[in-house]
């Protein structure tokens, strides 16, 4: 038994490629075209506290226990986001797009893969400093129905909101951040106000369709999560949705450099990885 | 050190070379790589545990420092020999199995993210018995369960000697775990990544 450890990882791979077959098969989510390093990580990490021995021993149980099931793709689809992660983008976003956006008489945006909400409510912020909110409509999407029942509650943990706010100040907040939250004991809830012009709803990058007329696509740090063909795919949707000079907006670490779309798009902030659909050419 | 229950080692070419570091790391970092050329024939992927607002600039001062080229990767970017990679702060990065880089944003393993031993099992599963794994100065025991990985598959494992380093929390514990090969200060060990990497190079 001993001299077949070494195998064991090679024989873990392949248990894991099955489990993702029979959840695509029984349930329709691909995330066989998911970042693979990642999705070994969250299966492992679930099946110790799974109560089964080995990942053969999940696809069964998945396929005809759904919560079970359910259990495991909550896991598969936890995204850590914190509010105005990364200020320099917001700051960004403000000082280069929104100006921009101001130009249109109503602004469409759309949030993907916005998970528990805090960037949603982040960026609710900047469009009412700008004054730009009232006319703007957020369509915030994911494909996580309780994480997006936590994004519409709008309540998060106390602690952190020392994070928050500094990181609100940095992004070029214009007032006090506690004007946009109550506290209670260990939780504050943010301002229902900055859920007003927020459309909540369930969409998967992986098989749903376009969503509609946008002149600003924000999803970060969600591409990382696939490999490069369903990266393309959720590109082709954003560019698809986004108007001729459109704003696309990543996640910092996050590139256009190795996609289908690379040359439908110019640079507006490199390090905030903030992208502008091309108008056609006029040639 | 216990090197008497270690069989000498077939020759093995390695395929890339795993690092981390925390508290005293940079100094260790820079103590090893110095020595390496701008044609190195491994790649390098270092976790050095950062402030999540670094910006860079842990890879910047590293940059200044060495011969060998250093950048802070982009996600999906492919894995080449002779550069030293370095976790962005606020985000683990792993290898895929086709050789790419991916980062993730997951909840912090061992308090960190970067985490050490995010990175470790990823490469023990990605490289098998052709990595060599190097725990540094700290005081976390993160880096120990991706040495340990890194072991299980056969590949190399180093620890920079407690004794010679800043902090020798990090170190010992994955030495006490007993999944260390060799046991050096920070100046042989990269005497040892020298050799090695030529040994590669013949090989390939």
């Amino acid at each position: 038994m001993d001299q077949n450890e070494h195998l064991k990882p090679q024989i873990q791979t392949m248990e894991i490629d099955l489990l993702l077959e029979a959840i695509f098969r029984r349930y329709g989510y691909d995330f066989r075209s998911y970042a693979r390093a990642s999705i070994d990580r969250r299966v492992r990490n679930f099946l110790s506290s799974s109560g089964c021995d080995s990942v053969s021993e999940m696809i069964p149980k998945v396929i005809h226990d759904r919560a079970f099931f359910s259990r495991l793709a909550r896991n598969f689809s936890i995204a850590v986001t914190e509010m105005f992660r990364d200020p320099m983008v917001y700051r960004a976003v403000r000082e280069k797009v929104v100006p921009m956006l101001k130009t249109w008489p109503h602004v469409k945006i759309w949030h993907a893969g916005c998970a528990t909400g805090e960037e949603v409510h982040s960026l609710a912020i900047v469009l009412k400093e700008e004054g730009l909110y009232d006319r703007s409509t957020i369509y915030a999407t994911d494909f996580n129905d309780d994480a997006l029942d936590r994004a519409r509650e709008g309540i998060y943990e106390t602690a952190k909101f020392q994070d928050a706010t500094r990181n609100y100040q940095q992004a070029g907040g214009k007032r006090s951040f506690s004007e946009y939250y109550h506290a209670m004991y260990n939780a504050a809830a943010m301002d229902s106000s900055l859920r007003t012009r927020v459309v909540f709803s369930t969409h998967n990058l992986a098989s749903d369709s376009v969503f509609g007329e946008m002149h600003l696509v924000f999803c970060r740090n969600v591409l990382i999560y696939f490999n490069r063909d369903l990266q393309n795919r959720a590109l082709n949707l954003f560019t698809e949705s986004l108007i001729h000079g459109g704003f696309l907006c990543l996640g910092t670490k996050e590139s256009l450099r190795f996609t289908d779309v690379k040359d439908t798009f110019d640079v507006v902030d490199k390090k905030s990885r903030i992208y502008k659909k091309r108008r056609p050419s006029n040639e | 050190m216990n090197n008497k229950e270690h069989k000498p080692r077939r020759e093995v070419s390695y395929h890339a070379v795993v690092m981390g570091g925390s508290a005293g790391g940079f100094k260790a970092f820079i103590a090893i790589l110095s020595s390496l050329p701008k044609d190195y024939a491994l790649p390098i992927l270092l976790v050095q545990h950062l402030h999540h607002n670094d910006d860079g600039m842990f890879s910047r001062h590293l940059s200044n420092a060495l011969k060998i080229p250093v950048i802070e990767p982009y996600d999906k970017q492919t894995i080449e020999p002779g550069i030293v990679y370095t976790a962005p702060a606020d985000y683990h990065m792993l290898v895929e199995m086709n050789k790419t880089i991916a980062l993730s944003t997951d909840e912090k393993v061992n308090w960190s993210r970067p985490s050490i031993d995010v990175l470790f099992e990823s490469a023990a599963l990605c490289y098998g018995n052709r990595v060599i794994g190097i725990i540094l100065s700290g005081a976390s025991a993160d880096g120990t369960v991706g040495m340990g990985a890194i072991k299980t598959a056969g590949g190399l494992t180093m620890a920079q000697d407690p004794n010679s380093s800043a902090y020798p929390v990090m170190p010992q514990a994955a030495i006490d775990a007993g999944v260390v090969d060799y046991i050096l200060t920070a100046e042989k060990i990269g005497n040892k990544l020298m050799a090695l990497g030529q040994k590669s190079n013949q090989h390939q």
